[in-house]
């Protein structure tokens, strides 16, 4: 098996933990908020306010859920277009209250189904990418299974975006890949590597800030780690004014495949 | 009965061909509409602008658009030197590159510009369905993104075509990032008051669906294009569920609620120049 394609598997995991493990282990006294206030509530996608080390944050995380029973409950992770605007509802409300969003993002795509292309799910994706491009206030984006395209993405144009060790991020699956490039879906292992969708070749593109070490992941010397991380980056994000703070997360995109470095 | 023997081999056999003038006995090409089966031969078919007397659309490349959309001779290309750099060095993308810029007149699936439409000053931007089925990387997010910053300078309105299989899988997640890319300059240009206008064409999925496609201030769509995000096979494999009739088309769209009109090639520079004059901000209180 090419190296790739066993951080593919790794990502996808049912063992890793999921967003609702990394909220309850870093953040105290989580409130969950429910629905898009359009049509429903999305289980894909949960949120709410918390606080992190006394200082109230919004967070809002893809949910893939454990045992069956749960990835049922969560969709698997695949959210429909209530589930992104619900994120985006609750990150406007962050901007509002000068709280900073942080998002957990495991996925393996955006829904794939007849309700989720009638509700406009481009549309939903469209309209969060354009939203927290312009977000005033501090944001940060961890990839902590599979970044799955578009659907990933969504919640990742923050200012930092950071990537677990074992995570991956990617335009498509390496099986769909596959099947559409070389009409062989077989062939997964192949397109995961031609692909370049490990942390380490995303932060070697420049694409990410940081990758996050899974030394004891899931324990709590590693979820401690994590918390400090977001804390002292906070600190940072926090110093400079809000139009900055735009400023450079355009820039910080603005970048990619320009042929120009970051000046963030 | 056995005629067969007797019949003919070749040209000389049958006693040659008669000196006909040059192509006298060449026929003109003609295209099978896909809707009603009806072949017409491709001038025809050109003069209706590239639709069948039975309305279907055909696709057009993108400086067909431009020749159709602009006043004469006032389209001007620009950042037509933005040109992909294989970021993640895709095996067999080079190649691919070079067959696909040999074969056609583009050399990225996107054409951007400045010019007029109805005396109306605009950027423009028309995607190409020959080059890579429009698919966006790196080039075509850089030469859009330039385009919105541009017109953000200039105060100009933009109008877009978009046609696009979605996000170039050759480039990775490089090609991803231009989703977010080409959002954020649609944002700012939006955030200072100015008009773009989205002219949604057959097919225009994924990426570009998710991103700038769908952030026009008002969306208009050619009859009959397939839209959408996720591929219409794959969601049937996925959901084993027959598709609603018409599912994905301009028509399901506008019923749903996600563009604001359907309009025929026909109607399309007329109904651009008035929209463009209607956000000329000399007509605005």
């Amino acid at each position: 098996m090419t190296e790739a394609f066993e951080k593919v598997k790794i990502a996808r995991s049912n063992k890793r933990p999921t967003a609702s493990d990394y909220i309850s282990n870093i953040f105290t006294d989580f409130f969950e908020l429910h629905g898009d206030r359009r049509f429903s509530d999305d289980g894909a996608i949960i949120g709410g306010i918390a606080l992190l080390e006394g200082r109230p944050v919004t967070v809002i995380g893809i949910e893939k859920g454990h045992s069956l029973k749960e990835r049922v409950k969560h969709a698997f992770g695949s959210p429909n277009p209530e589930g992104y605007r619900k994120a985006l509802r609750l990150m406007k409300q962050a901007e509002k209250f000068s709280r900073p969003v942080i998002c957990f993002v495991d996925t393996s795509g955006a829904f794939c189904g007849i309700g989720a292309e009638e509700r406009g799910q481009g549309q939903a994706i469209a309209e969060c990418l354009m939203e927290m491009m312009t977000l005033k206030t501090p944001t940060i984006s961890i990839v902590i299974g599979e970044g799955g395209s578009g659907g990933a993405l969504a919640l990742s144009v923050s200012n930092r975006v950071w990537m677990l060790e074992n995570s991956i991020y990617s335009v498509i699956s390496p099986e769909g890949c596959a099947s559409i490039l070389w009409k062989d879906s077989s062939k997964a292992e192949l397109a995961a590597e031609s692909l370049r969708l490990t942390a380490a070749d995303s932060l070697e593109g420049g694409l990410v800030e940081e990758i996050i070490s899974e030394n004891n992941l899931g324990s709590d010397t590693f979820y401690a780690g994590l918390k400090e991380k977001l804390v002292n980056e906070l600190i940072v994000l926090s110093s400079v004014s809000k139009e900055e703070l735009t400023e450079n997360r355009y820039l910080r995109f603005r970048a990619i495949g320009s042929g120009k470095k970051s000046e963030d | 009965m056995l005629g067969f023997l007797f019949q003919p081999k070749n040209e000389l056999e049958k006693g040659g061909r008669e000196n006909l003038p040059v192509g006298a006995d060449e026929q003109e090409p003609e295209k099978t509409c896909p809707n009603c089966h009806k072949s017409t031969p491709v001038s025809q078919i050109w003069d209706n602008r590239n639709v069948c007397s039975c309305g279907y659309h055909f696709r057009m490349n993108a400086r067909q658009r431009i020749g159709m959309i602009c006043d004469e001779g006032s389209f001007t290309e620009l950042f037509e030197d933005v040109k992909t750099l294989d970021p993640i060095s895709f095996p067999g993308y080079a190649k691919k590159l070079e067959t696909t810029r040999a074969s056609g007149k583009e050399d990225e699936a996107v054409v951007c510009g400045i010019g007029r439409i109805g005396s109306n000053p605009c950027g423009i931007f028309v995607m190409e369905p020959y080059f890579m089925m429009g698919s966006m990387g790196t080039a075509v997010g850089e030469r859009i993104t330039r385009l919105f910053e541009y017109a953000l300078k200039k105060r100009l309105p933009v109008v877009g075509f978009t046609v696009s299989g979605g996000a170039r899988m050759q480039e990775g997640l490089f090609s991803l990032m231009q989703m977010a890319k080409t959002s954020g300059a649609v944002k700012r240009h939006s955030d200072a008051g100015l008009f773009y206008l989205t002219v949604i064409t057959d097919p225009t999925t994924g990426g570009v669906t998710a991103s700038f496609a769908m952030e026009g201030d008002v969306i208009i769509a050619e009859p009959g294009a397939t839209i959408g995000f996720a591929g219409a096979r794959v969601i049937e494999q996925t959901t084993r569920k027959p598709l609603p009739k018409g599912f994905q088309t301009s028509e399901f769209l506008l019923e749903h609620g996600f563009i604001d009109a359907i309009v025929s090639r026909k109607e399309q520079k007329e109904a651009i120049a008035m929209l463009l004059m209607m956000h000329r901000e000399e007509n605005c209180i």
